[in-house]
């Protein structure tokens, strides 16, 4: 049961990549790469992480991909449709993009996990729940980390700001 | 109980499609998109080994993963509205002003 959900989960995801890289209009790729969010958060349930799934829905279909649709729609893109999508020497990104693939599975095909030792065991995931498990190693152990990441977000909001302003004759 | 190493394999062909996509294409706003499936591809693969391994830390990866990739698409996408402003045009091979 669950290998079919997961192959379909492959499947799902998959082609709404590849339907999003190869799509000609921007807001049909948006909107792939939406479908494929949405399927990876499920992946992520299938993985036991309800949490990182919950994020994922968040964060990426709701924060970030919005931000790429009104940036689109910002952008007029009427010709679009009768320009050639790919650079034309798209032939060698192909190649690279394949021996890439070819040789980290060569290289993936002798992988055995190590034995599993650490706290989220099933055990614990049933009697505690993941959100708590993450966010008492979150806030006990990557505390700087979380502090330095809360910094970064804010840099960024204020480099898009100020990159994006309105420069006024005489405004300081 | 999947194996571990078919979600490495999942990641992997995630990977290479974004990979394709960022260096194949033109438009820059689906250049951006192509990085968003290559974190995500690196998001899967860090979700199945810390599940695997039954360790939390690939988990936190993830969130912080998450977090730099939600800044990258804020300041990418602002600099592709500059890049608009400035020579109408979202096409990278169009924008040659430092190729002289």
């Amino acid at each position: 049961m669950e290998k079919v959900l997961f192959g379909y989960l492959c499947i799902a995801m998959l082609g709404s990549a590849l339907l999003a890289v190869f799509s000609r209009n921007a807001v049909k790729a948006v909107l792939w790469v939406l479908v494929m969010f949405l399927h990876q958060a499920v992946l992520f349930l299938t993985l036991q992480a309800e949490f990182l799934a919950v994020v994922q829905i968040i964060v990426y279909a709701g924060a970030v991909l919005v931000l790429f649709l009104f940036v689109v729609y910002m952008i007029n893109l009427r010709e679009e449709v009768r320009l050639p999508n790919f650079v034309s020497s798209y032939p060698w990104a192909f190649i690279a993009a394949f021996g890439l693939l070819v040789l980290s599975v060569a290289g993936l095909s002798g992988y055995r996990t190590a034995r599993a030792a650490g706290v989220l065991t099933p055990e614990a995931l049933l009697r505690y729940g993941h959100a708590r498990i993450l966010g008492e190693h979150l806030f006990r152990e990557h505390f700087l980390a979380f502090e330095v990441a809360g910094v970064l977000l804010l840099v960024a909001v204020l480099g898009a700001v100020v990159l994006v302003r309105r420069i006024r004759e005489g405004a300081i | 109980m999947i194996p571990v190493n078919w979600y490495l394999y999942l990641a992997l062909a995630l990977f290479a499609i974004g990979l394709f996509g960022f260096v194949g294409r033109r438009n820059v706003i689906i250049m951006l998109l192509s990085i968003e499936i290559m974190l995500n591809a690196a998001n899967v693969a860090l979700a199945a080994l810390g599940t695997k391994m039954q360790d939390v830390t690939g988990h936190i990866l993830v969130f912080f993963v998450i977090a730099v990739a939600a800044a990258e698409a804020a300041i990418g996408l602002s600099l592709v509205v500059l890049l608009y402003k400035r020579f109408r045009e979202v096409h990278m091979d169009e924008v040659r002003m430092l190729k002289g």
